[in-house]
């Protein structure tokens, strides 16, 4: 029995952490998940058969056009950029500063991204008012920042960045000797990028995809500052269902909504993980 | 070299080049125009007016002590509760050390949308205990900045020898407090301040917590200024980021110099997949 105790005492000393942990990451997370089954405090399936409105339809449909679409046009400027990077001298100044620039915008986001953004495309913009006066056009439009196209755009800057430095070691990971190999038995430049590069890289490409689309989907704060008029996109609706929390006449529809985004999230990191241990065979 | 070869290789750099240029704009485009917006008067000509306003606006200036007060805490909140623990898997529950770094990383892949509407809850009961003031915010950032301060100082643990340095000190008469304290945590300190500097970096761009729990930070009170004031709210977010700009320079400055000496080094936080403030 006292040895029993003894050999207890060392898992005693990481009880602050789990105990933290507990309450301010597990019970919020698992509290979400119960609480889009419960409505008026009992078990209930208002609030998930409510995700069938139409509203909350097309919003969780914005959401996945919108990160679709930046994720895309991200994965391949980034993958493009990295390709740049990759095909200079390895430890060139050039290399260090785009790889620590991107380290920093890829985090850049939130109440300055979308201000940034006001203030070279919005109604005043820098680059509005040059557009106005130096080209007689209007790129402000009908304020197009400020919906879904606008938010594709704006999510496009930390896409980039976030595509280089998750596709960077991929890249890297691509031996001299298999582009000399093919070059030697003959193979041109469009064979080798065909038959060897792309299918070597193409987990690779797709897993980063997968990331930045769930990076994407995830992202509030730039959308929020953004996007002050109705609700576009999921975490908007959330916002919503949140502040004023008769949306529907559902008091847990924030809940049923979190769960839905934790869904599509687990989806998608899934496929990352899967997609990822293939690509690790190959490229290391 | 041939001159196919030359030719290839001349329209690579091109490539090159066209490809630094158009994307270096597009990055460059917005900042370089929030300055320019920061700086303007309505009718032509320039002003510092609104830089000035930075100092002046109460709402902004407390704003800023909150954003700094609730970096200091979380930093240390943050030590506090990962270190130790850190050390202590090391050194006496290896076993657990995956699920410790599980629940780490886990916040990654949690959206912090989603994350604020669990804490709703727990919120009710912080602030019963605690009182209702945005520095209890301190509690859930401590969450966020995890999984980058885990990642900083598991770098550096990794870049000692903790068992035998431990062992030395326990023979010599040390207690479990002086080992962790007074032996190995003097010998991370480089990875400890990276794991400070990368936590009031996101501390001081939160705002999606911040603002759906109700509390006032920074980030909240630029957008709540961005509706009454544009530019002088654009010249505070230029700030804030130039701010966070040179913490991160900094702690790439701290990475640099530890991998210059040890080879196995890698404390600059960047290459991760990240589900951040977005």
């Amino acid at each position: 029995m006292g040895r029993r105790i003894r050999r207890l005492v060392p898992v005693l000393g990481l009880v602050p952490f789990f105990g933290y942990l507990t309450i301010f990451l597990l019970i919020p997370t698992v509290a979400v998940v119960v609480g889009a089954f419960v409505e008026n405090d009992r078990a209930s399936l208002s609030n998930i058969r409510a995700l069938g409105d139409g509203v909350v339809m097309r919003t969780l449909w914005h959401s996945i056009v919108l990160s679709a679409e930046s994720a895309v046009i991200g994965a391949v400027l980034g993958a493009v950029l990295a390709y740049a990077v990759v095909t200079g001298r390895p430890d060139g100044l050039l290399r260090r500063s785009v790889t620590s620039a991107c380290g920093v915008l890829a985090q850049f986001g939130g109440v300055t991204l979308a201000f940034a953004f006001i203030a070279t495309l919005g109604f005043s913009g820098v680059v509005t008012e040059a557009g106005r006066d130096l080209l007689g056009i209007d790129l402000f439009g009908n304020g197009w920042l400020f919906g879904l196209n606008g938010l594709t755009l704006v999510y496009t800057y930390f896409q980039i960045p976030l595509m280089v430095i998750v596709f960077l070691p991929s890249l890297d990971g691509m031996r001299v000797q298999w582009r000399e190999a093919a070059e030697s038995l003959g193979a041109s430049t469009w064979q080798f990028w065909r038959y060897i590069a792309g299918p070597l890289l193409l987990p690779a490409f797709l897993g980063s995809m997968l990331l930045l689309f769930a990076n994407a989907f995830a992202a509030y704060a730039t959308a929020a500052a953004l996007v002050s008029q109705g609700s576009p996109i999921l975490p908007l609706l959330i916002r919503n269902a949140l502040t004023s929390e008769i949306v529907l006449g559902q008091s847990h529809l924030a809940f049923a909504l979190a769960l839905d985004m934790i869904v599509v999230v687990v989806i998608v990191m899934t496929l990352y993980a899967l997609l990822l241990r293939r690509t690790s065979r190959w490229l290391r | 070299m041939s001159t196919a070869r030359v030719r290839a290789r001349r329209r690579l750099q091109a490539f090159r080049i066209a490809v630094f240029v158009v994307l270096g704009l597009f990055f460059v485009v917005p900042l370089a125009s929030m300055a320019a917006y920061s700086v303007r008067v309505p009718g032509g000509g320039r002003t510092l007016e609104f830089w000035k306003q930075l100092g002046q606006d109460p709402d902004l200036r407390s704003a800023i002590v909150t954003s700094l007060e609730l970096a200091f805490l979380t930093v240390v909140l943050m030590l506090v509760l990962l270190v130790p623990t850190m050390i202590w898997v090391r050194l006496r529950v290896p076993s657990m050390s995956r699920v410790v770094e599980f629940l780490c990383l886990l916040p990654l892949t949690i959206p912090a949308i989603v994350l604020v509407v669990g804490l709703k809850g727990v919120y009710a009961w912080v602030a019963y205990f605690f009182g209702d003031t945005s520095l209890t915010l301190t509690f859930a950032y401590v969450v966020l900045v995890l999984p980058y301060s885990y990642r900083a100082i598991d770098a550096g643990l990794a870049s000692i020898d903790v068992i035998t340095l431990s062992e030395a000190a326990r023979s010599l008469g040390a207690s479990w407090f002086t080992v962790i304290t007074r032996v190995i945590v003097p010998n991370i300190g480089a990875a400890l301040l990276s794991a400070a500097f990368i936590s009031v970096a996101l501390v001081l761009g939160e705002f999606t917590l911040a603002s759906l729990l109700n509390y006032d930070n920074l980030q909240v009170v630029i957008n709540l200024l961005g509706k009454s004031d544009s530019q002088t709210s654009v010249a505070a977010s230029l700030a804030s980021l130039v701010f966070a700009f040179l913490l991160l320079i900094l702690l790439s400055f701290v990475g640099r110099r530890r991998s210059a000496r040890r080879a196995t080094s890698d404390l600059v936080p960047a290459p991760q997949p990240s589900m951040k403030e977005g």
